[in-house]
């Protein structure tokens, strides 16, 4: 009665282009949320949302049935995003991504400034496996997926998150003391 | 398995917020892009079988090193032999091969396979392929490309005696042969790429992007704690508020429908036992527009304990007595509404629901996908032929924006209404509220403010996958509404036409329930249920504070497990420096108080009545059981022994009436959940 995600993507992989349509539809949104989580720009997450659908019909011959889609999908995008990264010489790229969002951000939205801010510095500040990391797990997946998409065993992602919590807790402490 | 850390929140939220929606167009030109690509590779895949493959030097390093080394006939076969051994031990498809039944073709036709073709490997049998030990020219590239993906030493191959295939080998690879050509005669192109791509992953140890356990898909359900067990002489006071919605039993079908048990977080108790109508005794004319009834009996489960049960019965105005309706449909359009169980669905469902309006009542129909529109103007529900190719032109595509939709759906409605009218707003959707709604609180202070000035809104949830209990909860909780889930057409008559009255009109608002306890004769209570619906004890006389709404001839069933001051089946012990409860000569149980305002009233009124053990009905009996199913959903803490069979047998026990098969269809539903327990 209902199509699952898992059905589509078999289908396209065997071949059917509807299919393929209709899942790229359904998943294509929050593919772009993680993508701008991932990459801190719109413009970034652009491009790279865009690399990743030119390339995700060879790579849907990789799709295997035991797996979720969105776990695959959401691997695809964590590879292709650290291609991505290798290629821009990666971390000046990624942290100054956060500085120009902000940049044309800080117009839009005067009230919710000091937040922003917040979390334009948090994210500039972590290291590219904390912030993948932490990306997927502000993405509603649990410490054992983040661990199968990234590769890791699950508690390397959990030590990871940790360490991006002790930081951002001892940002927050520093500005508190500053302000 | 969320990880919901609450130093997280902030970044969570900030994150949720900085996220922008991706742009329309880029969005529509990439999905063009990743389908003329699709469309591309599958043209190139068909070619790529009839050549040899080209993935990269190493490999042809390997064929010039073979070139060079190998020479005899026998190396070859023996090459040729241990890749297909490998093949079999190695891959899983190779294993499963093995298994297969097997009928006695050549051998030769399994090495013409994979040396005449290794882009493919197993997809097709070579034409020209003859024997395996005679055309050494064209066999030469793929044993060596194979050899080496095995990293067998060549030198060592070479040094092996020249001599034909040992026995078990080649039996081995006859049962390969059949199985694989019979595969390659018989099916389409496409399967067998597939198939031949996984293979050759396989060969590589290439595991990019492969996950082999299964992640839970992005339904969400609004888990809270089950209700503790209180100590009457610490907390003797127990207040919620009613709950008419039914989602909780809809999805606990579907999933149970499918073959699994519904996840544990997903059953709310008070749903379930709500979803049944119940005969109880209907208000007198002239009364309150409810009336409540109390049973007090021994528990299923429980010889030393009772059950205390508190049904509401509200009541049935006349047809014509009604006040006109003003419908605004909420329709979710977005992409991921493309299915059998989405919007084909809907459109029947308010095919159905529309017979059952009057002709004074109007319809206004607003999608929401990318951009919100209006695809029906204000209409009344006579002018069936204009709603029905507005609902039939309904297509699904694109994003969801959400608040856009409620937006526009209340404007809608504001328009619409006049005096004396009923204004809801009906929003239909598969949860998937990702554009401008990530917030459910922000939701939920606005939905509110509608509710305030008199537009009502009810959810309707289709299709599994994706599903947002919570949102839904939220929103239809704010909007004084129901949050129903339709996942068949029977559903959506009940729903839409069974308790459509029910569900539009309702007969009072922010009806609130609180029981006191006698300490004196009851030691423990527990609310079975109602756990999203707790309020505080204050909260109770506070009309501010909002509440579940009462439709027109709905029930509403609570039920309490307490446990007699003396009974054996006590949990807690009396404390010693307290003093004990005095024994007083009240046989009453308890105190029910309970408020409710009038439709468009802002003060509440208040209906109170003590309660003593009495004897069950063959409701309380049919509610008690539903209960107890719930429980046994949850993981059933309180339960002891007491298992699906007992539930089954009290269930069927006590079907009474059942004019519209739903009692019957959950004695089968707790059949199926006590096979799938089982396993």
């Amino acid at each position: 009665m209902i199509t699952s995600d898992e059905d589509l993507a078999q289908a396209a992989a065997g071949g059917d282009g509807q299919a393929f349509a209709l899942l790229l539809e359904r998943c294509y949104d929050r593919l772009f949320g993680l993508c701008f989580r991932l990459t801190g720009s719109r413009a970034e997450a652009e491009d790279l949302t865009q690399d990743i659908c030119a390339a995700l019909p060879a790579k849907l011959a990789s799709y295997r049935r035991q797996s979720k889609v969105t776990t695959w999908l959401y691997r695809v995008a964590v590879n292709a995003a650290h291609d991505r990264r290798r290629r821009a010489a990666s971390h000046a790229r990624a942290a100054d991504g956060w500085g120009d969002w902000e940049l044309s951000r800080q117009a839009e939205i005067a009230d919710t400034r000091a937040q922003v801010d917040w979390l334009t510095a948090a994210m500039a500040t972590l290291s590219d496996d904390q912030r993948d990391t932490l990306a997927l797990i502000m993405d509603d997946i649990s410490h054992a997926q983040a661990g199968e998409i990234l590769g890791v065993c699950e508690g390397t992602v959990s030590w990871r998150l940790s360490e991006a919590r002790k930081h951002l807790r001892a940002m927050k402490q520093d500005e508190d003391e500053g302000a | 398995m969320t990880d919901r850390n609450d130093d997280l929140d902030d970044l969570r939220a900030a994150m949720d917020a900085a996220t922008p929606a991706p742009d329309a167009a880029r969005r529509a030109a990439d999905i063009a892009l990743a389908r003329e690509n699709f469309a591309a590779l599958q043209g190139s895949r068909d070619d790529a079988r009839q050549t040899p493959v080209t993935e990269g030097s190493s490999l042809w390093t390997g064929v010039k090193t073979m070139l060079t080394k190998l020479t005899t006939k026998g190396g070859l076969t023996v090459t040729t032999a241990i890749v297909a051994c490998g093949f079999l031990v190695l891959t899983p498809q190779g294993r499963d091969l093995v298994n297969l039944p097997s009928g006695q073709p050549e051998v030769s036709e399994f090495g013409g396979t994979l040396a005449a073709d290794p882009a493919v490997k197993v997809a097709q049998p070579a034409p020209g392929a003859t024997d395996l030990a005679i055309d050494e020219g064209a066999l030469m590239p793929s044993p060596a490309i194979l050899a080496e993906r095995e990293e067998v030493p060549i030198e060592t191959l070479t040094q092996s005696p020249a001599v034909p295939l040992d026995e078990q080998t080649q039996i081995r690879l006859r049962s390969v042969a059949e199985p694989v050509t019979g595969i390659a005669d018989m099916a389409p192109a496409a399967p067998l790429g597939s198939v031949a791509g996984q293979i050759e992953r396989d060969f590589d140890g290439y595991v990019d992007d492969a996950i082999t356990t299964p992640e839970p898909d992005t339904e969400s359900f609004a888990a809270a704690e089950t209700n503790p067990l209180r100590i009457t002489a610490e907390t003797p006071v127990s207040t919620f508020s009613i709950d008419v919605d039914t989602a909780s039993y809809s999805v606990l079908r579907s999933s149970l429908m499918r073959g699994q048990l519904p996840p544990p977080d997903s059953i709310r108790i008070e749903e379930l036992i709500n979803y049944f109508p119940y005969d109880y005794a209907a208000p007198a004319p002239g009364e309150a527009p409810f009336r409540p009834t109390i049973n007090v009996f021994e528990t299923p489960w429980n010889g030393d304990t009772q059950l205390v049960q508190i049904a509401i019965q509200g009541m049935m105005p006349a047809l014509e007595d009604r006040p006109a309706l003003n419908l605004v449909f909420l329709i979710d359009t977005s992409g991921s509404m493309n299915d059998a169980a989405k919007l084909p669905l809907l459109k029947q469902s308010f095919r159905l629901m529309l017979d059952q309006l009057r002709p004074q009542d109007e319809i206004a129909i607003v999608a929401y996908a990318g951009s919100a529109g209006q695809v029906l103007a204000p209409t009344p529900a006579s002018d069936r032929a204009t709603i029905l190719a507005a609902l039939n032109a309904l297509a699904a595509g694109g994003g969801t924006n959400g608040q856009g939709g409620l937006e526009q759906a209340y404007a809608t409605a504001a328009t619409m209404s006049e005096q004396g009218e009923v204004s809801r707003v009906i929003l239909a959707t598969d949860g998937d509220f990702n554009v401008g709604l990530s917030d459910p609180r922000g939701l939920e202070r606005y939905i509110a403010d509608q509710r305030d000035s008199g537009t009502y809104l009810s959810v309707l949830g289709f299709g599994r996958g994706n599903l947002d209990d919570e949102i839904m909860q939220t929103l239809a909780q704010n909007g004084n509404g129901t949050a129903a889930y339709i996942d068949t057409l029977s559903e959506a008559q009940k729903v839409l036409v069974d308790n459509l009255t029910g569900a539009l009109f309702p007969i009072a608002n922010d009806v609130k329930i609180q029981v006191e306890f006698n300490p004196a004769m009851v030691a423990e209570y527990r609310l079975i249920g109602y756990e999203t619906r707790a309020l505080r004890r204050e909260d109770f006389n506070n009309d501010a504070v909002d509440a579940g709404e009462l439709g027109a001839g709905h029930t509403v069933t609570a039920i309490y497990e307490i446990t007699p001051v003396g009974s054996p089946a006590q949990l807690s012990d009396p404390l010693r420096y307290q003093p004990t409860p005095a024994a007083g000569d009240s046989q009453e149980l308890g105190f029910l108080r309970l408020r409710y305002k009038e439709p468009g009233a802002t003060e509440s009124q208040l209906i109170q009545t003590p309660f003593s053990t009495s004897t069950a009905t063959g409701e309380a009996q049919f509610a008690a059981a539903i209960a107890g199913f719930g429980q046994l959903l949850q993981g059933g803490a309180y339960l002891g022994d007491w298992s699906y069979t007992d539930a089954i047998a009290l269930a069927n026990a006590n079907r009474g009436d059942d004019p519209f098969g739903y009692r019957t269809q959950a004695v089968q539903l707790m059949r199926l959940a006590a096979s799938l327990s089982r396993n």
